[in-house]
């Protein structure tokens, strides 16, 4: 492969183990708080989060795009930090992506704690547990099989996305050009050959991610 | 185990008031409960008994309620008091064990014990251990457990919190018969040996005859009647509650044993009774339970029958029971009352009446251990 593809695999893989880690920070309480609170924004908030799901890549990159510029108030607000304008540049593909593969985060982890029930959390305060200890040492461990689905789904789905990185990120080598838009440019220059060894290497990767997730959905309804 | 006689001398008291509107039911109790022994709150399901159990923990609250357990409040809304459960002395055993099921048996038991501040410790690991017979199963995961396996380490793990009150929903309903007859003798060994008052939700009778010290009599959301076992249980105008399973309990004392007919004297107040041969030494508690249904009236004694024990008793009082064809009587044993079922016929042959001196036979005797 040419120096420029392993480039974007470098930098897909930098990109979507950044983001799953900030998506298991931000995504925890998100989906914790949706699975346990009474409250009636519970259903106005999982929507919001849920709406990456079935809007258009382009549709979010767009809005993404308008309110991280210069007039836009992420914007202002990382101008008056300091740290400048994120449209193309490696942060703003983080961020993007984080809001981008936040449902796939938190919907697992929802699940996973919603299916430990009441009765856990009881019994862990009649001994003595307050509410953080009962969180880590009962709900994180129940819920390890949603983290596990939560990271790779994460992941996997940063690594898949293209409309969102081509909106916000463009097209800047070694910056910003991830695998999926090195594929697009090698296919758009009749390059197929390279595009081959990654849209292959990219078959192999989704095939391996859902083949993991599967084995370990099924391994965890035999115990 | 003890007789109540040996606890009444501690002080010690349990307040709880709670109300509560629910959906389908409304909560209203004020119990005023004694602070050591065993104390079973017995319904029907959907009485309430397991609500107010929850409110005891703090697992629920009731608005504007009051909870003291011996000198301490737990909860005071008028004064702004309200625990949360994870800051309240108490040790909880639910109807399903509960267990955690990503911890083995060890660190379940331990879990609760960390947690406790070294000088509050007042139960030991080896102790709790021991005491419910777990030893083999400490490197288990609960899901390798049996039902009863698993309510013992259940039991054991709110042992270890060292509670000053210990909360049982229920713990043996979801056992079948042989579990249940696993578990008892472990309960009994725990009301004998540590000094925990336990508050005991059940709606078998058997259970709260053999258990408890105290009883709270439930429906509808509200208490019916509260007071010693004894006494409660052979109350005439409760018996609608038991049904069936109408009787007294009688603490007796292990007297004498008769190694040519395999029998055992058992001493209590009002006289003695023969049951056979036990294996507890002379001078040892034993509750036993005797059925209205298994006690039968003469009022000359018989000579030859082959019923062994024949008790002097006076009638206190009558009662229609739910069988039109059949009346509870109320007898006074020097003391110690009795319960018969009788025939209404048998009842209007005999002449029953309030003060008439009567033969209770007694035809078979539970022991509840």
């Amino acid at each position: 492969m040419h120096p420029t593809d392993w480039s974007a695999v470098r930098l897909t893989l930098e990109l979507a183990t950044i983001v799953t880690a900030l998506l298991l920070l931000i995504g925890t309480p998100v989906a914790w708080w949706l699975a346990r609170t009474p409250s009636r924004l519970k259903g106005v908030i999982g929507a919001v989060v849920a709406l990456p799901l079935v809007l258009p890549p382009t549709v979010l990159g767009f809005y993404m795009l308008v309110a991280m510029g210069p007039r836009g108030p992420i914007g202002r607000l990382t101008e008056s930090l300091g740290l400048g304008l994120l449209p193309f540049t490696f942060s703003g593909l983080v961020v993007t992506s984080v809001i981008y593969s936040m449902p796939f985060v938190v919907q697992p982890l929802q699940n996973a704690f919603t299916a430990i029930g009441q009765r856990p959390f009881e019994a862990a305060a009649t001994l003595r547990a307050g509410p953080w200890d009962t969180f880590f040492t009962v709900a994180i461990p129940l819920a390890r099989p949603g983290f596990i689905s939560a990271a790779i789904l994460g992941f996997a789905h940063t690594v898949g996305e293209f409309g969102v990185v081509l909106m916000i990120g463009g097209n800047i080598p070694g910056k910003t050009r991830v695998v999926s838009v090195q594929i697009y440019d090698h296919v758009e220059a009749m390059e197929y050959t390279q595009a081959h060894w990654l849209a292959g290497g990219m078959v192999l990767f989704a095939f391996l991610v859902l083949f993991a997730l599967y084995t370990l959905e099924s391994g965890r309804r035999e115990t | 185990m003890k007789p109540e006689a040996d606890l009444a001398g501690r002080s010690g008291v349990i307040r709880a008031a709670f109300r509560r509107s629910y959906p389908r039911f409304r909560l209203a109790v004020d119990l005023r409960l004694p602070g050591h022994g065993v104390t079973a709150l017995f319904g029907h399901s959907g009485s309430g008994k397991t609500t107010v159990l929850r409110c005891v923990a703090g697992l629920e609250r009731a608005p504007g309620g009051f909870l003291e357990v011996n000198g301490h409040v737990w909860q005071d809304d008028n004064n702004g008091i309200f625990l949360p459960t994870h800051r309240r002395p108490l040790g909880y055993v639910f109807q399903e064990a509960s267990l955690f099921p990503h911890l083995d048996v060890r660190r379940n038991v331990e879990y609760g014990q960390r947690r406790v501040p070294l000088a509050s410790r007042r139960v030991s690991l080896d102790q709790a251990i021991s005491l419910l017979g777990i030893e083999s199963l400490l490197d288990r995961k609960p899901d390798s457990l049996s039902g009863g396996e698993r309510q013992r380490v259940a039991i054991a793990r709110a042992l270890l919190t060292s509670p000053n009150l210990l909360l049982m929903d229920e713990p043996l309903a979801a056992l079948d018969l042989k579990r249940k007859l696993e578990i008892l003798p472990y309960l009994e060994r725990l009301h004998d040996e540590l000094d925990i008052p336990v508050l005991y939700v059940s709606h078998s009778p058997d259970e709260v005859a053999r258990l408890a010290d105290y009883l709270v009599l439930m429906a509808d959301g509200s208490v019916v009647a509260d007071g010693p076992l004894q006494q409660t249980l052979a109350r005439l105008d409760l018996q609608s509650s038991f049904a069936d399973d109408s009787g007294v309990v009688l603490e007796t004392v292990v007297a004498a044993h008769d190694d040519t007919d395999r029998l055992s004297r058992l001493d209590f107040n009002g006289g003695s009774i023969f049951v056979a041969q036990r294996p507890e030494p002379l001078g040892r508690w034993l509750r036993c339970r005797v059925h209205a249904r298994d006690v039968s009236l003469t009022l000359e004694r018989a000579e030859h029958t082959s019923i062994l024990n024949i008790l002097s008793a006076t009638v206190v009082a009558l009662a229609p029971t739910e069988s039109p064809a059949h009346v509870l009587v109320r007898l006074d044993a020097d003391g110690t009352p009795l319960l018969a079922r009788i025939t209404r016929r048998s009842s209007h042959v005999l002449g029953l009446g309030p003060g008439l001196p009567v033969w209770a036979q007694i035809k078979a005797v539970a022991l509840l251990d």
